[in-house]
């Protein structure tokens, strides 16, 4: 049988002329559409590098601001913003990871438990200065925390909590119900199987979780704006009911409070700002994807 | 000696599915006693009542006494944990847990709270050559448990529901998922088991009841056909039902 036999044969069998240019439409546009999702972020990135990149130096990154904030580096900013995020990682992820824990292994699904999702899911939803606002008052004032490194991290805990919740609970319940069911029958309690079979399973998921939940922690400008972001301090905190200058305030601040701001600085903090959030998302990327390898199940 | 005797035992699920009805049945110790009839005769659902890891499901009605050395195990006042040390269970798919073959196997002690390393060292190697993986597995324990094969892992849960040393040991279509050869080795473990252990079988064909059984019975649909030793069933059935499923009629 000749080739063009072959492909005569094959177009019999094939869609009609129609259907094929119909075909070749939708999966054009569904290709453009893809492509357009990828231009904004592609462009927020490549400007910023370009823009932001040449005001990178070490005293830049180590320095204090000086002259107003119009000079010198941003060293007090960074470490706020890790202070910031340490402090939402250490309410947030043991409470987040607990109640992900009872929801998915112990809850039952009664009226309670319905509650306490849609409570979740409304979390989720409340804009971030509504956070801020809240914070302030129950934390700031009420708790007398004072605009401190505490009541930020408390308030970004909050915001932070329904992230990490429904990202464990979905690692969880995806690991398979039979080892729950293997471990049962060799006489384990309930929190034995939990412990030794089911979290070290989830931990990628839940890792994944944790890490996107406090990358959006550490870019938030407005939760952290009445309850714990200072204008300008001379000296890092000393404690966590000390004030601290962050990223994400500052940018804010430099962009709009501060005349004669020289652009490249302002470049530069966000590039460091992206550089940090964009780090934590990379790390979260890889622990998935080496988990998915090692998965045999 | 009975092991275990089960006394008008019924038992309905949540979504009203299997279920089964008015079970009377007495289990030989030292024995392999067979379970067998076509799917949805509530057969798994009686292994699992024996050990209780129906607690897990949604149970809408149970009744009648189960009675294991003359204890309910029905009573809520059961200590299950308990239980399933006595009477481990092997389930139709092999199920290893995501750990090391050598922490498979330790997994019941160490949750029972063993630690001592050499006890658990030479508990494991026990569980090991009992269900004959010894030799197959000594060199390479710390390799993970799903990088056996099929009829190995299958061996593999076994040793690891005896490395608890339990007095009944349930099995759930063990075989359902492998091959003939290691069927055969399954099987042919079962004869040198039963000397120490009570053994229920719910096997995957007419055949293999015929080939592992020393008392069979017969489940149709969540009844209790007929019960006895191998040769009254499966030679001289007295129920035309018992008679027609093994003959191939229906199934």
């Amino acid at each position: 049988m000749s080739e063009a036999q072959a492909v005569q044969r094959t177009k019999r069998f094939t869609s009609s002329g129609n259907n094929r240019r119909a075909e070749k439409t939708g999966f054009a546009f569904l290709t453009a559409v893809s492509i357009l999702t990828v231009i904004p972020i592609v462009l927020i990135v490549v400007y910023i590098i370009i823009q932001g990149l040449p005001a990178i130096s070490w005293t830049f990154l180590t320095q204090f601001p000086t002259q107003g904030m119009r000079a010198g580096g941003i060293w007090p900013t960074i470490v706020g913003t890790i202070y910031l995020t340490l402090g939402t990682a250490i309410f947030s992820v043991p409470l987040g990871i607990a109640a992900a824990v009872y929801l998915a292994e112990y809850a039952t699904d009664n009226r309670w438990t319905r509650l306490i999702r849609i409570a979740i899911i409304n979390l989720a939803g409340v804009p971030s200065v509504v956070y801020g606002l809240f914070g302030f008052g129950l934390f700031v004032i009420f708790l007398q925390f004072g605009t401190s490194i505490l009541a930020a991290s408390l308030t970004l805990s909050i915001m932070t909590l329904p992230v990490i919740i429904s990202t464990t609970e979905e690692a969880l319940r995806a690991v398979p119900q039979s080892f729950r069911v293997v471990s049962l029958s060799l006489g384990g309690t309930r929190w034995q199987t939990i412990r030794r079979v089911v979290l070290p399973e989830a931990v990628p998921g839940v890792l994944t979780g944790v890490i996107l939940g406090l990358e959006r922690a550490a870019g938030e400008t407005a939760p952290i704006l009445f309850t714990g972001a200072a204008f300008f301090l001379p000296q890092l905190p000393h404690s966590p009911f000390d004030a601290t200058m962050a990223l994400p305030y500052h940018i804010f601040v430099i962009a709009t409070q501060v005349p004669g701001m020289p652009i490249s600085i302002q470049y530069g903090t966000v590039f460091v700002l992206l550089v940090f959030v964009l780090g934590m998302n990379a790390i979260a990327t890889v622990i998935r994807s080496r988990a998915r390898a090692r998965r045999q199940w | 000696m009975l092991k275990i005797e089960i006394e008008n035992f019924s038992l309905r699920y949540g979504d009203g599915t299997e279920s089964l009805r008015n079970i009377n049945m007495g289990i030989e110790a030292n024995a392999v006693t067979v379970l067998f009839g076509p799917a949805g005769g509530g057969k798994s659902t009686l292994l699992r009542a024996l050990n209780r890891l129906n607690d897990l499901t949604e149970v809408s009605s149970i009744s009648g006494k189960i009675l294991f050395d003359g204890q309910n195990v029905l009573d809520p006042a059961t200590n299950v944990i308990e239980l399933r040390r006595k009477i481990g269970i092997v389930f139709a798919r092999p199920t290893p847990l995501p750990l090391t073959i050598y922490q498979n196997v330790s997994y019941g002690l160490e949750l029972a709270g063993e630690r001592s390393r050499a006890r658990l060292d030479s508990a494991v190697e026990h569980a090991l050559r009992q269900a004959e993986l010894w030799e197959e597995v000594n060199d390479r324990l710390s390799d993970p448990a799903n990088s056996l094969s099929g009829g190995q892992q299958q061996r593999l849960c076994l040793a690891r529901s005896l490395a608890l040393q339990p007095e009944v040991i349930l099995l759930d279509e063990p075989t359902s998922a492998l091959d003939p050869i290691a069927t055969a080795k399954i099987e042919t473990s079962l004869q040198e088991l039963k000397k120490t252990y009570t053994i229920l079988l719910a096997p995957h064909n007419t055949q293999q009841a015929a080939r592992t059984a020393d008392y069979a019975a017969f489940f149709l649909v969540g009844e209790l056909v007929e019960y006895g030793t191998r040769e009254q069933l499966f030679t001289y059935p007295k129920d035309k039902r018992t008679q027609d499923y093994i003959e191939g009629r229906f199934g």
